[in-house]
C-alpha cells in the first residue's frame, strides 16, 4: 500500500467514523427510552425533572447537543457515564484491552483451525474422510457463537467442569497487574500461573467466538485451494515430483490465501460484534459486556463512546486486512 | 548465571504453561471454607450508594449493605433495628428530630466514625446538586446540631417516612473526611465504609472481592472473604452453582430452582419478597368505565397464574400492600369471578360477541414469566368479553411512557417497597402528582393528599387502608402477585432469606 493510498484510506476512515457518530447520536435520541425517565425519583416535581434533563445536557436541541458532543470528543472528552459515574474514555481504556485480547485470541484460534481443516480437507479431498470434514465444518458454520457459548457452559462448565465459567481471572488470586492487557503482561513478565489462569478463563469464550469464523475460513480457503490445485503451475510442480503436501503448502496456499485474508478481515468484524453476547454469557469484563449494561440503562455518553470504539475497530481491521492482502498479492493494490 | 536462548525461554514457558494446566489448576478448585462466592445477577455500576440509578436498585443494596452501614438497620423481616444510629425519633409535636450516634465505630481506613459523618451525609443527600434520587425526603429535615454523639435537627416539612428511608435506598452514612479528601472519583476507585466487609478488589462486570472487617461493630463476619461474581446470564448462574464454582446464587427460573435444590449437596429457599407484579390502569378510553376496570380484575384467576406459570412461587394479592407491609389489610378482596365480570361488561354493553377492546403493554423477560402472564390474562379476558392487544416493549420505554403519562390503558409493571410503608407503594404508584403514577383522578388524590403529612401514625395507616379499599372498589389498579425469590446454595451453608430481596453475605453462614 503506497503512502498516498494509505492517506486516502485514513481520510475515508475518518469520514466513516464521523458518519457512525452522526448515526449513533441521532438513533439514540430517536429510539424509545429516555434516560431521564429512568432516573426520576418518586417525589420529583416538573422542575426537578427539567433540572435533571438540563444536568445531562438533554434539554438543548438535537443539533446543539451534537455540536457540544463533537466539540468535546475532538478535545478528547467523551463525557461521563450516567450509570457508572466515571469518565467514558477511562472506562473504555480499562475494558477495551480485555475485548482486544479475547478477540485477538479468537482470531488466532480461528485462523489456525481454519487453515488446518482447509489444508487437511484438500489433502483428503478424494478420500472417505472428505464428507466427514465437510459435515464437521458445516456444524461449526451452522451454530452461532452464542449457542456455542451456552453449549460450552453446559458441557465444560457443568457436565465436565474443566474450565472457569465466568470472569477473566480467578477472583481469589491477588495479581496486581500494571496494565489491562492481563494475558500479554503475564506472558511478558513470565508469570506462568497467571498466564494459565487467564488462558483457562479465555478458552470457552475463544471457542465460542472462534469456531464459526474458523468454519468460514475453512470454506473459503478450501474452495480457493481446490481452484489453485488445477492450475498449470501446480500440474508442472506435480510432474516434477513434488509431494501433495508440499504442493498445497508451498504452491497452492500462497495463491489461495489472498481472498481468505480479505474475507477473514470482514468476518473478524462480525466476531468483534459477537463479543457483546459472548462476554455477557461468560461474565467477561470487556466492552461488549459493558455495552449491554449501557443500553439497558440508556447511558447515552457511554453508548456513544462504545459505538465509536467499535466503529474504529471495524475500520482498523478492514484497513489491516486490505494491507495484508496487498502485501500477499501486490497486483490487488489499487 | 545461567543464560537461556530465546528458544529455551519459549520452551520453558510452554512447559510451565502445560504443567499449570495438567497439575490441576483448573476452574473448579476446592472452595476455601473461609470464602463465600455469590453468583450475583446484576453488575455493580457504582460504589456510591447515594447517587445515580444504582442507588435505587434494590438488588444492589446487598453489596452496599456489605460495605457501608445504614443510619438505621433493617432485619430480614423488614423490621428496623439500630444501625449507626442507636436511637432516633421526633419530638412530641414533630417539629424536631433527634438521633444518637453509635460509639466505638471506625471506618475501614481506621479513622473514627463520628456524628459529623452522619450530619454531613444527611446534608449532602438533601442537596439537589448531589444527585441523590431520594433528595425529596432528605430535604425535609435540616439545621442539624451536634452535641457529642447526639444530633438534633429541625423538621422543615414533616414526612412520616423520614426515618424509614434511613434503612432503605440511599440511607447510608458516608465518610466525610475521606470523601472530601479523595473526591467522587477517588471514592469510586477506593471506597471505604463502616460495614462488615471491606473492598479488596473490583473488576467491573466480572467480580467484587471483599475482606472481612475485623473491627466491625456487629462482630467479625462469618467469612474472611466474600466474592460477588457478576453473572447476569441466567444459564451461566445455574451453571455456576451446579458446577460448584459458586456457593450461592439467586433469581433463576423456578423450574431450575426445583431441579437444583433436589440435587445432592445443594439446598434452596424461596420466600416472598417486597416486590409485586401489577397492571397499571390508565384513566383513558374504555378504562374510564368502572365496569370495564372491575371486570378486567374479576376475570383474572391469579391463583391459576401462580400455580401454572410460576410453579406455585408467588402470592396472589388484591391491593398494592403485600402481607409484610404496614398497611396490609387482609379483608380487602377482589376475587376471581368470571361470571361477575361478564355481568359487569354486559351492563356496559359488552359481551364475547361484542368485546371491549384496548391495548395492554408488557415487558418480555424483565420479570419471571411476565409476557406469559400477560398472554394468560389476555386469554382469561377473552372468555368474558375483553379483547386486548399485547404490545411488548423494553423497560426503558415503559419508564419514558409512564413519565409522560402515555401508557396504554393497561400496562404490566413490578413495584418494590422494601420499607413496607404505604407511601412507597400505594402512595407513589397511585397519587396523581407523583411522576410514577398512572391513574390520575381528583377523587383518589383527595384521599391520598392529606396522608403524606399525617402525624398521627394510627390515623395515617388507617387512612392508607381506606385508600387501598377504595382503589379496589373502583378498580384503579390490578395488583397481581407478590414475587418469590429463589435462592440456591451449597447445603453446607445456611441462608436466611431477606424480605427486601437483598442477598446480603451477613445473612449467609456455615450450617
Amino acid at each position: 500500500m503506497t503512502s498516498l493510498s494509505l492517506l486516502n484510506r485514513l481520510a475515508m476512515a475518518l469520514i466513516t467514523l464521523f458518519g457512525v457518530a452522526v448515526i449513533v447520536f441521532v438513533l439514540l435520541r430517536v429510539v424509545p427510552g429516555d434516560p431521564v425517565a429512568m432516573m426520576i425519583s418518586p417525589g420529583a416535581s416538573e422542575a426537578d425533572i427539567a433540572a435533571l434533563r438540563a444536568h445531562y445536557g438533554l434539554d438543548a436541541s438535537l443539533s446543539v447537543q451534537f455540536a457540544v458532543w463533537m466539540k468535546a470528543i475532538l478535545s478528547g472528552d467523551f463525557g461521563t457515564s450516567i450509570s457508572l459515574h466515571r469518565d467514558v474514555l477511562e472506562l473504555l481504556a480499562e475494558r477495551l484491552p480485555a475485548t482486544l485480547e479475547l478477540a485477538g485470541a479468537a482470531l488466532v484460534f480461528a485462523v489456525m483451525l481454519g487453515l488446518f481443516i482447509a489444508v487437511f480437507a484438500t489433502l483428503t479431498s478424494r478420500t472417505r474422510l472428505a464428507p466427514l470434514v465437510d459435515t464437521l465444518n458445516g456444524l461449526f458454520l451452522a451454530v452461532p457463537d452464542f449457542i456455542w457459548a451456552l453449549a460450552l457452559v453446559l458441557v465444560f462448565g457443568v457436565l465436565m467442569p474443566v474450565f472457569p465459567l465466568s470472569g477473566r481471572i480467578n477472583p481469589d488470586v491477588q495479581e496486581g497487574f500494571h496494565t489491562q492487557f492481563f494475558l500479554l503482561e503475564s506472558l511478558l513478565t513470565l508469570r506462568f500461573s497467571s498466564l494459565v489462569d487467564i488462558s483457562m478463563h479465555m478458552i470457552m469464550p475463544v471457542l465460542a467466538l472462534g469456531l464459526p469464523l474458523a468454519s468460514i475460513i475453512t470454506k473459503v480457503l478450501k474452495q480457493a485451494l481446490a481452484e489453485a490445485m488445477v492450475q498449470d503451475y501446480i500440474l508442472l510442480a506435480r510432474l516434477k515430483g513434488m509431494s501433495r503436501l508440499r504442493l498445497v503448502l508451498q504452491e497452492a496456499l500462497r495463491n489461495a490465501i489472498g481472498p481468505t485474508i480479505a474475507l477473514t478481515g470482514v468476518q473478524f468484524t462480525f466476531l468483534i460484534g459477537g463479543t457483546v453476547i459472548v462476554e455477557r454469557i461468560f461474565a467477561y469484563p470487556g466492552i461488549g459486556n459493558m455495552a449491554i449494561d449501557a443500553v439497558i440503562n440508556r447511558d447515552l455518553p457511554l453508548i456513544q463512546g462504545l459505538v465509536l470504539v467499535f466503529g474504529a475497530m471495524f475500520i482498523l481491521v478492514n484497513l489491516a486486512s486490505d494491507a495484508l492482502v496487498a502485501w500477499f498479492n501486490p497486483r490487488m493494490e489499487g | 548465571m545461567t543464560e537461556f536462548t530465546r528458544r529455551q525461554t519459549l520452551a520453558i514457558g510452554a512447559a510451565a504453561f502445560l504443567t499449570g494446566i495438567l497439575s490441576g489448576r483448573t476452574a473448579v478448585q476446592a472452595a476455601d471454607p473461609g470464602t463465600l462466592t455469590i453468583a450475583f445477577n446484576v453488575n455493580l455500576p457504582s460504589f456510591d450508594p447515594t447517587v445515580g440509578p444504582s442507588a435505587v436498585n434494590p438488588t444492589i443494596q446487598a453489596i452496599y449493605r456489605s460495605v457501608f452501614d445504614q443510619f438505621i438497620g433493617q432485619k430480614p423481616d423488614l423490621s428496623f433495628e439500630p444501625g449507626l444510629l442507636t436511637e432516633w425519633g421526633w419530638n412530641d409535636d414533630k417539629t424536631k428530630v433527634f438521633m444518637t450516634v453509635r460509639d466505638g465505630v471506625t471506618w475501614h481506613d481506621g479513622s473514627p466514625f463520628t456524628a459529623e459523618d452522619v450530619v454531613w451525609s444527611l446534608e449532602r443527600a438533601a442537596k439537589q446538586e448531589t444527585g441523590n434520587p431520594i433528595q425529596f425526603i432528605w430535604s425535609t429535615v435540616g439545621n442539624y446540631k451536634i452535641e457529642g454523639n447526639k444530633i438534633t435537627g429541625d423538621v422543615l416539612r414533616f414526612d412520616p417516612t423520614f426515618f424509614k428511608w434511613m434503612a432503605f435506598l440511599t440511607g447510608y452514612v458516608m465518610p466525610k473526611a475521606y470523601y472530601e479528601k479523595v473526591g467522587a472519583d477517588g471514592f469510586e476507585k477506593k471506597p471505604i465504609g463502616t460495614g462488615p466487609y471491606m473492598v479488596d478488589e473490583y473488576q467491573g462486570n466480572a467480580f467484587l472481592r471483599l475482606k472481612a472487617n475485623p473491627n466491625y461493630f456487629g462482630g467479625k463476619p462469618a467469612f474472611d472473604t466474600v466474592i460477588f461474581k457478576f453473572v447476569p446470564d441466567t444459564t451461566s448462574r445455574v451453571a455456576e452453582i451446579e458446577s460448584g464454582a459458586s456457593d450461592v446464587t439467586l433469581e433463576i427460573p423456578y423450574e431450575e430452582f426445583d431441579r437444583l435444590k433436589a440435587k445432592d449437596g445443594l439446598a434452596g429457599v424461596a420466600t416472598p419478597i417486597s416486590d409485586i407484579g401489577m397492571l397499571f390502569i390508565n384513566n383513558i378510553d374504555v378504562m374510564n368505565d368502572k365496569n370495564v376496570r372491575l371486570a378486567a380484575h374479576h376475570a383474572i384467576d391469579k391463583d391459576a397464574i401462580v400455580k401454572r406459570l410460576l410453579k406455585g412461587y408467588g402470592v396472589p394479592i388484591d391491593t398494592l400492600e403485600a402481607p409484610e407491609y404496614l398497611a396490609y389489610d387482609a379483608s380487602i378482596k377482589v376475587g376471581y369471578d368470571a361470571e361477575k365480570a361478564k355481568e359487569m361488561l354486559a351492563a356496559s354493553g359488552y359481551s364475547t360477541d361484542k368485546p371491549v377492546k384496548f391495548k395492554i403493554q408488557t415487558t418480555r423477560g424483565f420479570k419471571p414469566k411476565d409476557y406469559e402472564m400477560i398472554q394468560a390474562i389476555v386469554g382469561m379476558w377473552r372468555k368474558v368479553g375483553i379483547e386486548a392487544e399485547i404490545e411488548v416493549y423494553e423497560i426503558a420505554k415503559h419508564y419514558e411512557l409512564r413519565a409522560a403519562d402515555q401508557l396504554a390503558p393497561a400496562a404490566f409493571y413490578n413495584w418494590g417497597n422494601a420499607i413496607g410503608d404505604p407511601t412507597t407503594s400505594t402512595g407513589f404508584a397511585m397519587f396523581g402528582p407523583s411522576p410514577h403514577s398512572v391513574w390520575n383522578t381528583d377523587d383518589l388524590d383527595a384521599m391520598i393528599g392529606p396522608l403524606w403529612g399525617e402525624k398521627d401514625e394510627e390515623k395515617r395507616i388507617a387512612g392508607w387502608k381506606a385508600v387501598s379499599k377504595y382503589i379496589a372498589e373502583q378498580g384503579y389498579v390490578i395488583p397481581l402477585l407478590q414475587y418469590v425469590q429463589p435462592i440456591v446454595y451449597k447445603s453446607a451453608l445456611k441462608v436466611t432469606p431477606n424480605v427486601s430481596g437483598a442477598l446480603q453475605p451477613t445473612l449467609v453462614s456455615k450450617a
